[in-house]
């Protein structure tokens, strides 16, 4: 599969699996599993310094932003403003123009708040912003997001942290096909197959955190969703073989006594 | 001894110099300027500005950085 890359706003990337840094035991744990996984973007969150306990290490000691591509992600932003704040300071601490833009629209089930993410989208793509928006599975506003300027749309698999896998694969499958840029699975995949299936319906990557982070074995899971991801992709890009009610036999009848 | 002036750091509190800079601020309290971002009364400062921004009484401080997450 080399010199199968997904380029992305400019940036180009080997793996199609990017992955949170959220929800491990510490940074030596995120740190491996992030190389077990083999991915190239990592998603973090922007939050205020610990001013009293400077002992704290620091996220990006462990994960190099020169050997990783950052994405920088507006969680827990529930308003437009919010979310135009969060992206403009993640800017400013100094990674790079890429956003994972997060409109929330409610506490239980995270799902995205799509009349916020379109307003916002808008308004950073026209301050220079590479907006990667988290949304839902529905194909109009995806292609709303790709019309403002998004290189890139993640709609997801199922509601955030909730591991139940691609809970409406149609949607997907016509988001893959009426929108013209890269798709990329965000959220909602809780084991490797989950992972594979996307990839096979067509996605050109999936983001994933907790499915990992949240695995007994986080580095095992890690490595099952690296090859998840390249097997997907593999049988995507061979052709499955269409569904049929009936059985084919692959033996020929000639030559039987 | 010039009297400290109060600002607030990250939701708290804090005494400072009167003529003190973001810079001094961040040096004061041991953080590398790299891949942090400041926001001084809701105004996102440039990285070059840290040292040519004082403090006056009632500013508000926000010090962010980078930390695990995911969606």
């Amino acid at each position: 599969m080399t010199g199968d890359r997904l380029i992305i706003g400019g940036y180009e990337f080997k793996s199609r699996l990017f992955v949170g840094t959220g929800k491990y035991k510490d940074f030596a744990e995120t740190k491996k599993a992030i190389e077990a996984s083999g991915a190239d973007v990592v998603t973090v969150a922007v939050r205020r310094v610990n001013i009293t306990d400077r002992s704290k290490e620091n996220l990006l000691d462990y994960i190099d932003p020169k050997k990783y591509t950052i994405l920088p992600n507006t969680a827990g932003c529930y308003n437009v403003e919010d979310a135009l704040r969060y992206a403009r300071l993640a800017r400013a601490a100094g990674v790079s123009d890429l956003i994972k833009l997060e409109v929330l629209g409610d506490e239980r089930t995270l799902f995205p708040d799509t009349v916020g993410l379109l307003e916002a989208a808008k308004i950073l793509v026209k301050e220079g912003f590479i907006v990667l928006p988290y949304t839902n599975d529905d194909p109009i506003v995806a292609q709303k997001l790709v019309d403002i300027g998004c290189p890139s749309v993640m709609p997801l698999a199922a509601p955030i942290g909730a591991g139940l896998g691609i809970r409406n694969p149609y949607n997907l499958k016509i988001i893959m096909e009426m929108v013209k840029v890269p798709i990329i699975v965000d959220a909602g995949v809780g084991t490797a197959s989950d992972a594979a299936l996307a990839m096979e319906l067509g996605a050109d990557a999936v983001l994933m955190n907790t499915a990992i982070a949240g695995a007994k074995d986080p580095i095992a899971m890690a490595e099952a969703m690296k090859y998840a991801v390249l097997a997907g992709r593999l049988a995507y890009k061979a052709g499955r073989i269409p569904r049929k009610l009936y059985a084919t036999a692959s033996s020929p009848i000639e030559g039987m006594l | 001894m010039t009297e400290a002036i109060q600002i607030q750091v990250n939701g708290e509190p804090r005494g400072c110099r009167p003529d003190a800079t973001v810079g001094d601020l961040l040096r004061e309290l041991s953080i590398k300027t790299e891949r942090v971002a400041v926001e001084l009364n809701l105004e996102i400062l440039d990285r070059k500005e840290f040292d040519h921004r004082s403090l006056k009484p009632g500013d508000r401080v926000e010090i962010l950085s980078f930390i695990g997450g995911g969606s």
